[in-house]
Order: structure tokens, then sequence, then C-alpha cells
């Protein structure tokens, strides 16, 4: 299947987005890239809200995933598709806040575990919840970005969580209906 | 209904907001489209098929309250959802007075606009099924089971259109299997208490106790068996119709009860004391003389008068013959359908025998004849062995049988209208001097 390239970006915990990487390889039966990048995020903050636009760093992604990719990783294994991993809290301008951001059917994809990690709520601290939150809802983005809208099957990653609890109570993995979309086994 | 055939659009001046909120709709599976002011939502509108509109409060130009105005000039069924960048209660009560569902603040809360959104869609879906389902119930209401165009059913369809809207009480009188039951229920599907039930209660098929329990419903141990409480037929009619069928056999206590429920909508179930309202319209029917039952003391005067506020009387079958075949291919296409049989019509011979005979059981027994004919019936017509009447077999028998039916028949009909010359030859569709020249024929003569 497509490669998938996974940039932490900012303060991303690099050994997560590794682990996410081993997760995603095996969801999609893809080859999953990790990139280290230096992208300054100064530009995407907005000081009013406190927090970071995810569409302007969609956009830049978008903009710039030749120079992430590589020549030769497109020329051999097809158009690859990216999924920057941020520990900033992401909004549109539109809603007060989103754990991520996709291109519907496009190559570029942000997704936040800041608001997946359990201090945020007053709870104690549990990294391996937050592992499973951000596996989760990168393999939602990036469903997005192979095509599939949300999906109606509560036991699908594909549905829409708009809360930290209701990502918690969907599987990471997709139903059936969506594994077919998706053309994975 | 699938998301992918719900059109949201969008309408908001801002680029940002409109292309967040149609990513966010599309990743939903919505068909999403916006709009950058309100000239090109109007625009869009009539060939957008849209079930929900969120709109900017604040636009250049035309503003959100004004386009909701004009949307809803154009549909009602359209959603409109305002949005807003400041929460004030002016700005809720204006655009709720105008008809939008809701509004919301930005920036919104995601979970709150995935809600809303549900939420509204919900409702629009119910209230849309609710429409399909009054407009199915009116179709059926207004479809008429009285079938036939003779000038005395014809007089009885425009009663019914005259009294059904008038909510006034109804009292249906004709011999049995005349239709009592179709004339009530078309009153009321006429009415404005459509909506609500027809209860229908055959007073002459009860004892005493058991009308009353029937009528008024019993409470918890009112008597032995009752183990429940449970509501009567007048109580069940609240909002509807009361048919009360064959009120000439109710015993004299439950006459007086009767009264006084029709003259209060108040009563009490049997065995409690709660007073219980109901609103209710009372159509009876009766094959009984009521004017003779209440000279014999058998009938109360002022229940009598109180039900008998317009009356409709139904003819029997055989006062209006002409109807007879209409009815009876109305009833063959009806058991057609309903026995899944290839049977389109009646040889001469039975339609003659059809409208020959004087059908002292009416409409009912016309109807049960054809039932039975087409259980019997094995082609594609219904013959005249098929029926079950006796009228014919003797006069088949001599060879003058068109002769002696005629004869037969002219006597029964002058019989019936007390040999009113001019009525006869209405009734048998002849002018007066034929009908004088058969009576001549045939020697008939008045009986003293």
């Amino acid at each position: 299947m497509t490669p998938i390239i996974l940039l932490p970006l900012g303060n991303a915990d690099v050994s997560m987005v590794s682990a996410l990487s081993l997760a995603l390889a095996e969801a999609f039966s893809s080859t999953v890239y990790v990139r280290e990048c230096d992208i300054n995020l100064a530009p995407f903050f907005d000081g009013q809200r406190l927090q970071y636009n995810s569409t302007a760093i969609i956009t830049y992604l978008h903009n710039h995933i030749e120079a992430f990719a590589g020549e030769s990783l497109q020329t051999e294994q097809g158009t690859p598709r990216l999924l920057g991993v941020i520990d900033e809290d992401l909004f549109i301008p539109i809603l007060t806040y989103v754990f991520g951001e996709a291109q519907l059917q496009g190559r570029v994809a942000v997704v936040s575990y800041h608001r997946l990690q359990n201090e945020r709520y007053g709870l104690a601290p549990d990294p391996g919840l937050t592992f499973d939150r951000l596996r989760k809802e990168a393999l939602h983005e990036l469903g997005h970005v192979f095509g599939l809208v949300h999906c109606t099957d509560q036991d699908c990653v594909m549905h829409v969580s708009t809360y930290v609890e209701d990502i918690d109570l969907k599987p990471a993995s997709f139903c059936q209906f969506c594994r077919d979309l998706l053309n994975i086994a | 209904m699938k998301k992918s055939e719900i059109g949201i659009l969008v309408v908001d001046d801002e680029l940002i907001v409109r292309e967040s909120l149609t990513k966010w709709f599309r990743e939903d599976g919505f068909r999403v489209d916006s709009a950058e002011n309100a000239a090109v939502a109007l625009r869009k509108l009539p060939g957008g098929n849209f079930t929900l509109m969120l709109v900017d409060i604040k636009m250049p130009g035309m503003d959100g309250i004004e386009l909701l105005q004009r949307v809803r000039e154009i549909s009602k069924n359209v959603v409109v959802i305002i949005i807003t960048a400041f929460a004030s209660v002016d700005t809720a009560v204006k655009a709720l007075k105008e008809g939008a569902y809701d509004y919301i603040t930005k920036p919104i809360d995601p979970d709150y606009l995935d809600h809303l959104v549900e939420k509204a869609l919900k409702e629009q879906e119910l209230l849309q099924e609710n429409r399909q389902l009054r407009d199915r119930v009116s179709e059926m209401a207004t479809a008429n089971e009285i079938v036939g165009d003779s000038t005395e059913i014809t007089k009885v369809l425009e009663l019914i259109k005259t009294v059904a809207p008038a909510d006034t009480t109804v009292m249906i009188r004709g011999e049995s299997g005349t239709g009592k039951e179709l004339v009530a229920r078309s009153i009321h599907n006429q009415s404005g208490r459509r909506f609500f039930p027809l209860v229908t209660v055959n007073c002459g098929a009860m004892t005493e106790s058991l009308l009353e329990s029937e009528l008024f419903g019993h409470e918890r141990g009112a008597f032995t068996g009752a183990q429940y409480r449970r509501k009567g037929k007048v109580e069940a009619a609240d909002g509807g119709t009361l048919f009360l069928d064959e009120i000439g056999n109710i015993d004299p206590k439950t006459q007086m009860d009767l009264l006084r429920v029709i003259e209060t909508k108040q009563f009490t179930r049997v065995g409690g004391s709660e007073i219980v309202r109901s609103d209710f319209r009372v159509i009876c029917a009766t094959n009984r003389d009521l004017e003779r039952a209440v000279k014999e003391g058998v009938f109360r005067e002022d229940l009598y008068y109180r039900l008998n506020v317009f009356t409709i009387d139904l003819p029997p079958l055989r006062a209006r013959r002409g109807d007879i075949a209409r009815l009876a291919h109305f009833f063959l296409e009806r058991y057609a359908r309903s026995m899944n049989k290839d049977v389109t019509g009646f040889t001469p011979e039975a339609m003659y025998a059809l409208k020959a005979y004087d059908w002292p059981g009416n409409v009912r027994e016309l109807e049960n004849a054809i039932e039975r004919a087409m259980v019997v019936t094995t082609g594609q017509s219904i013959d005249r062995s098929h029926l079950p009447m006796q009228t014919t077999t003797t006069a088949t028998a001599d060879g003058k049988r068109l002769e002696d039916m005629e004869h037969r028949h002219i006597e029964q009909i002058l019989k019936e209208t007390g040999w009113n010359i001019s009525r006869s030859a209405s009734i048998l569709d002849i002018d007066r001097v034929t009908l004088y020249h058969k009576i001549e024929k045939y020697g008939l003569k008045r009986e003293p």
C-alpha cells in the first residue's frame, strides 16, 4: 500500500511517533517512515486562542511534501501520504479545538495528542492510554486522507469522536466496510 | 436517509469559515456547498436540495436574519442554524422568531455542533415523515367509500359534506346493511377531528352492565374480574368521534348516563369517583323507528332530541337500483384484489339478476353475494349460477321470464312509493306515460 511518512512536529515525543509508525504499518500494511524535521511552528500559533492553526499547518506540509518524501520514495512506491504528529493544542478557525485535521482524499493530515492526555483533564498521567488514543486518531485522520468519511458503525475507528471519552469507546481498527473501501485485508 | 443525500449549505463571508465547515461536514459524509454571501445563497437554494443551512449573522449586504426571512418565503422545510460571533439575547430571540432552528456562537464547540446538527436533522426527518403521514391520511380520508351516483346517494353525500365540518351531532337512519358505519366514517374523515380516533360502540350487542363498562371504562376492582383500570370508549374518543351504532337498543339507565356525558362531556369510570373529561363528537345510527320508541316510552325523549340534531336517511338498496351495477363492480374489484383472482366482470344474466333482486339485506347482502360468487367462480366472469339469490329461478322456467320480472318489479316499486306515479317512473327510469301503459298491460291495481 501507499507509503506513509510520519513527521514529529515541535516537541512531539519521537519515541511515541516511532511506536506509532509500527502500529500504522501493521494497520495499513504499508511502509511507514519517520522523518525528523525542524519546522518552525511559530507562524501557526494564534496568540489570542493560545492554540495552533491546524489548517495552516496542513497547508504548509502540503506545500513541502516533496521535501519530506524524497524523490526516490515517490517513484518507487507511489505518492506517499504525510501525517504530522504534534503535542500542541490544535484548532480550525470556526471550531474551539480539533484532535486532528486531514485533507479528505488528499495527501496530508495532522494529529495532536495534546488533548488525548489524562493530565489535561485533572487525571493521573497514563502514557499507555495516551498512545492508544493517538493510534486511533492517527488511523482516523489517515482514513480521511485515503478517502473515508465518518462511519456510523460505533465499532469502527472512523466513527466520529469529539470528546476524548468517545475515542476510548471505539477500537483501533476499521470495520469491514471501511476495510473494503481502503482495500486492505 | 443517507448522509450523502442530505445537503448542507454554509453561508459565511469568511473563506476560512466556509472551508472549515465544508470540510468538517464532508468528513461526516454530507453533501456540502458554500456561499460567500446571501445573494449567492439565494441563487443556490432553489436547485440545491438543501436540508440544512448554517448562516453567519453578520455579512456585508444582506445579513443572516434577512437571508433567513427570504429563505422562509421560499421554503419552510430548510433547517436554518444561525452562526454569530457574540451571543446576545437580542440576536437569539430575533433569529428564533424569524424561524431559525437554533444559533451557535463562534468558535463552535465541535461536539455541540455535531449534536445540534444531528438533532436538527432528526427532527426535520420526523416532521417530514409526519407531513407525509398526514397527507396520506387526508388522501385516504377523502377517498370515497360510499359508491353510487343515484339521486338518493348523491343527496346523502351532499348531506355528509355539509355536516362533516360542523361538529354537530348526527343521527343516521337506515335499514340494516345500508352502510351507516360508512357514512359515520365519511363524516369523521371529512371533519376537523379526522386525525383523532373514530371509536365505534355497537350498543345492540351488549348487556346493560357490559355497555356501561364499555362506554365509561372501569376502575380496578369495580366488579369481579376487573383486575385493571380500563379506559372506556368515551375516553378513547377524546378529540375524535364516538359512533354509537344501534342506539335504539340501549337500556334506560345507560340512556340517562349517555345523555349526561353528551351534555357535560364529563363522566366517572364504573367503580370510580374521579371525573374524567373527554372532548368528542357523537354520531349515532339506528334501524329502528326512534320516534315510535319515544312515544312508546322505551327511549328517552330528551336523549332523542339531543341526538337528533341533524338526520341523514340512508335509502335501502332497492330504492337506488341504479347504483347496483357500480356497487357490484366495486366489490368485484375489491375481492379480485384480495383473493388475487383474475375476474373482470359479470355475465349479462348475472347483472340482470343483481339488478332485479330486492336486496333485503341491502349493500351488505350484495357485498356478501359478490364475495361468495368470487369464491366459487373459476372463470373471468361471474355468472348467474355463482350468485346465491333465488329470485329468477321460477321465472326462468316458463318462457315469459322478462315480462314476469317486469310485472313484479313495477308492482313492487309502486307499492314502495305508495303508488306515486312520478316517483315510481323516476326510479324505473321510464316516463310516466310508459308507466301507465305498463300498469294497464299488467292489470296492476292499487290495493285499498
